[in-house]
């Protein structure tokens, strides 16, 4: 039984007791949790601003000048915030329409929305572009050659600003589907069963109390992707410049290529990037707390009943099937496709004829694609479980402890959220070139690029984990005599396990997908699959680069399923 | 057993707690428990009676070492768990380091884990020095949950398990440290009516087997007054009576106590005469006779508190023979299975009368009310 200290009169007994009390696993875990939460958000935003506005004769605003001067400027304004409103646009469209047939009415073959929705997921943004350059080149594409009989040559064309919206809108859609799919599911439907006793038609009853119920959501969901589209890179790189079309990220890509680099210039056109950025994620944060005001979540778990489609029922089910179409099913076959071919060329009974694994068999001579898979296989384990380790501890110091500055952790923790890849790269970039700790031209400038643009997703899971674990139980722990370490191993990691697995799992499969931090940061040796596969396009070898692409889906979708098998074996199968 | 002086707890979150400290002005405080004193017996179940926001769980948590209170002692069979007595280092034992039993609300049954490890985290959790080896441990855990009518469920997931038998987990896991003292956080709320009754008895015959010294709260007036040894009554902050169950509910000392503790008549009126214990009332309309032990002067304002089962309701007149006999109209009445309840107006009152469902009268119908001068209580008004 332990009693009050001991009674040391002298003062060191004191200061020894402090120091213990310092010195405890609990408060050296938070402190280092905390640092490294605030130095990953932090330090690269501090550099990048240095790097903007300093040179080596101090204060200057020529990068601005440069950046900014340049008469194609306002063009390059315009196609950002055209290519970004309007691929949000489509993909909040496309998205809230699948969901609401998902969830509200009897619409056939809802199976394949939940492909639809996963699929896209393990399908970079690179490949998924490249795919589309097959289908809709105005040259080569499958679909040209199919409709030419038709409409004429090069009908449709992928290397304009409706091209580039149409790529990115589709591959956000399912990110908005997932998003509304939540947003319809978690609304009590006797709401809406009671506005139609009111005597609402089922259109009154969409219009007049779904929308706005859902309001929230949608403005949340359209700005969001407002963000991620002005953050894509890939898509304006490979669809844009082709025909000189520039948006904030290709044009940073595109000053930093041209020798010598402008960094001062590609800064000030990062911080202009990171203006948007923000002010995009604060005006969704501020509708999604107004939002908070009309709750209709209720505990209960309903199961509203379907609305009846009568009629229009094969329809909806024919404009399901296009959508997975054209989502999962083209993009895919065209990419096998390619993949088997010595060249690409249209299907034709000699194109079938010639085709071959060879493109297969050469990915193993390449050595740069076994140690790009490699690489891009540890950097995807590595950062998924160090943010989710971290962010485990991060989780517990915002929800539960009261610390004084836990909001704090919170936020820092999202800051990563509004820096665009490309930006987080060129600033990661600024700060490694000056360390004096050889970590630039390494794999860890990468891990840490990962880890810093992960991290918002990693809390965000651990966070909404955490609040589903009942306070009592962890207070319960603590009760029966364990010590914050013992509970925190014993009780709340066990609890959380799902959660961190479904982060984890989530946070591999984005960091095998990223390009934008990673073209900035990578040097020879130390490629990744997506940059590979960037490189291989550059090159043209289309045929190469489908077959290294069909290995880095299968790689993914293996994966995924390892971890969810693993999941369910792990984590508790609550009902 | 448990001692606990001058409790003070204020809220309004930790940010305040330099305007919340003992040295600020009172008026810039919000508090949660205001100077709460008791003491509980050894082998005594303690109750904390209230409306929720009265500060019982806050006392309790404060007990537990989950809440850290502003100022006050905790002592537990001898032990000082938490003190601020002026000039001295304060003290306070971490929860964990406290070795009390608790049962939470939600039993907080750990569900990643089976019956027999929920039951063995205590002890494994022990510090090295004091901790079981591997075989004691189980033997421990298997004693309790023998006692607890769980042993041939060891094995199973903690989840699968009936209210009733999450209850006796959340009991076995309390108890097995075997701990000086047993806290009870509303630990019947969630269950429904009919399990709630007998996991009562089957609580109370727990506790008074084991001898456990227990603190319970609770918000239910029913389950304080079969469970326990005595009573707190909390409000606001403050314990405003204690006392044994009889007691609290036979004379409370106040309205709030006479209203919360079941359901209650109140006539307002003034003490015209006195005579011994027997007291005249004046009421607006009429005078009630009483029996009271109180000492209060002519011309005192009172309420007198008349509870259902103290009204006898009866067609005919026994005027002259027994005092207190009112005459009224039945208004509205209540068929309550085990009960009949008629609502009487009597002048300006509505008094709610209990009595055997083999009486019941048709509203409209002239009755005679008569009250028990023995089961009246006189309140002093707040």
């Amino acid at each position: 039984m332990t009693t009050a200290s001991p009674a040391v009169p002298a003062r060191k007994g004191a200061t020894l007791g402090w120091l213990r009390r310092l010195g405890t696993p609990k408060l050296i875990i938070i402190v280092v949790v905390a640092g490294v939460i605030g130095y990953l958000a932090l330090v690269p935003l501090y550099y990048l601003i240095w790097g903007t506005f300093f040179d080596a004769n101090g204060f200057t605003l020529g990068g601005f000048a440069r950046a900014y001067g340049d008469p194609r400027v306002g063009g390059m304004i315009g196609n950002s915030l055209w290519f970004a409103v309007g691929a949000a646009v489509l993909s909040l469209v496309v998205g809230t329409a699948l969901a609401y047939l998902n969830v509200r009415t009897d619409v056939p073959f809802k199976g394949l929305f939940f492909a639809a929705s996963i699929i896209p997921l393990i399908i970079p943004g690179i490949l998924y572009t490249i795919a589309w350059i097959f289908l809709a080149s105005p040259d080569i594409g499958l679909l040209n050659k199919l409709i030419e009989p038709v409409f004429g040559p090069g009908f449709f064309d992928v290397f304009t600003v409706w091209g580039m919206v149409w790529v990115e809108g589709l591959h956000l859609s399912p990110i908005v589907f997932l998003l509304m799919v939540a947003a319809f599911r978690s609304m009590d439907p006797s709401l809406e069963e009671s506005a139609l006793m009111s005597g609402a038609s089922r259109w009154q009853v969409f219009r007049r109390v779904t929308v706005p119920l859902t309001r929230p959501a949608i403005v949340a969901a359209v700005l969001v992707m407002v963000v991620r589209s002005l953050e894509s890179f890939e898509v304006p790189a490979l669809l844009g410049l082709q025909n000189g079309i520039y948006v904030f990220t290709s044009r940073i890509y595109f000053v930093l290529r041209t020798y010598p680099p402008d960094l001062a210039a590609a800064g000030a056109l990062a911080v202009g990037l990171l203006v948007f950025a923000v002010i995009g994620v604060a005006i969704s944060n501020l509708v999604g707390r107004s939002g908070k005001t009309y709750q209709t979540v209720t505990g209960k778990g309903f199961r509203p009943r379907p609305m009846e489609l009568g009629k229009w029922r094969p329809v909806m089910g024919g404009v399901i099937v296009l959508y997975f179409f054209l989502t999962v099913v083209g993009p895919l076959l065209v990419l096998l496709y390619t993949s088997l071919l010595k060249f690409y060329q249209a299907p034709s009974t000699e194109a079938f004829a010639s085709m071959s694994l060879d493109n297969y068999r050469q990915l193993f001579d390449i050595s740069d694609a076994m140690t790009a898979l490699k690489n891009s296989l540890a950097l995807g384990l590595g950062s998924a479980t160090l943010v989710m380790v971290l962010m485990a501890v991060g989780a517990w110091i915002v929800v539960r402890s009261r610390i004084p500055g836990r909001q704090l952790v919170d936020h820092l923790s999202f800051v990563p959220l509004v820096i665009p890849g490309l930006v987080l790269g060129l600033a990661l970039s600024f700060v490694y070139l000056r360390s004096p700790i050889p970590i630039y031209g390494t794999i860890f400038i990468l891990l840490i690029a990962y880890c810093t643009r992960y991290m918002p997703y990693g809390m965000r899971y651990a966070v909404t984990s955490m609040h589903q674990i009942s306070a009592e139980l962890e207070e319960s722990a603590q009760v029966s005599g364990a010590s914050w370490w013992q509970t925190f191993r014993r009780v709340l990691l066990p609890l959380l396990s799902p959660g961190l697995l479904a982060g984890w799992i989530y946070i591999l499969v984005v960091s095998f997908r990223e390009l934008s931090s990673s073209i900035l940061l990578y040097s020879p040796g130390n490629e990744v699959l997506s940059i590979l596969i960037f490189e291989q396009y550059e090159n043209g070898q289309f045929t190469v680069l489908a077959a290294l692409g069909v290995v880095m889906v299968l790689t993914l979708a293996v994966l995924v399923i390892i971890a969810y098998k693993l999941g369910a074996k792990v984590g508790l199968r609550q009902d | 057993m448990l001692r606990i002086n001058n409790l003070v707890k204020s809220f309004d979150g930790e940010r305040r707690r330099r305007r919340n400290s003992p040295s600020a002005p009172q008026e810039a405080r919000v508090f949660a428990v205001n100077d709460v004193s008791f003491n509980v017996e050894n082998g005594q179940l303690f109750t904390l009676l209230g409306p929720s926001g009265c500060g019982k769980t806050t006392t309790l948590r404060s007990i537990a070492g989950l809440e850290r209170p502003d100022s006050g002692t905790i002592e537990v069979g001898g032990r000082v768990l938490f003190s601020t007595k002026e000039g001295k280092k304060p003290l306070n034992v971490p929860a964990n380091e406290r070795g009390l039993g608790m049962v939470f609300q939600s039993y907080a049954i750990w569900p990643h884990m089976s019956v027999f490890d929920n039951v063995a985290f205590p002890l494994q959790v022990k510090k090295r020095g004091d901790r079981l080896g591997r075989k004691e441990i189980s033997e421990r855990v298997m004693r309790v949950l023998e006692t607890m009518e769980l042993a041939n469920l060891a094995d199973r997931q903690a989840t699968k398990l009936s209210g009733g038998q999450q209850q006796r987990l959340a009991l076995a896991r309390a108890l097995v440290i075997e701990p000086p003292l047993l806290l009870l956080d509303e630990p019947l709320s969630n269950l429904d009516a009919k399990l709630r009754e007998s996991l009562r008895y089957e609580l109370k015959r727990v506790q008074r087997e084991l001898g456990i010294t227990s603190v319970y709260v609770t918000h239910d007036q029913v389950e304080a007054l079969a469970l326990s040894n005595s009573i707190a009554v909390m409000r606001n902050g403050n314990v405003v009576q204690l006392g044994r169950p009889r007691e609290i509910y036979e004379n409370p000392n106040c309205r709030f106590v006479a209203e919360f503790i079941g359901t209650s008549n109140f006539l307002s009126g003034n003490v015209v005469s006195k005579d011994g214990d027997r007291y005249t009332v004046n009421t607006v309309d009429g005078q009630i006779v009483l029996d009271s032990a109180a000492n209060l002067p002519m011309g005192t304002d009172v309420i007198v508190s008349v509870r259902p089962e103290a009204v006898e309701v009866s067609t005919t007149s026994r005027q002259g023979e027994v005092p207190n006999e009112w005459k009224g109209t039945v208004l509205t009445r209540a068929y309550l299975g085990d009960s009949l309840d008629h609502v009487v107006g009597v002048g300006k009152h509505e008094l709610r009368t209990r009595g055997n469902p083999t009486t019941s009268i048709e509203p409209g119908t002239e009755v005679y009310l008569r009250m028990d001068p023995a089961k009246l209580v006189l309140v002093p008004v707040d």
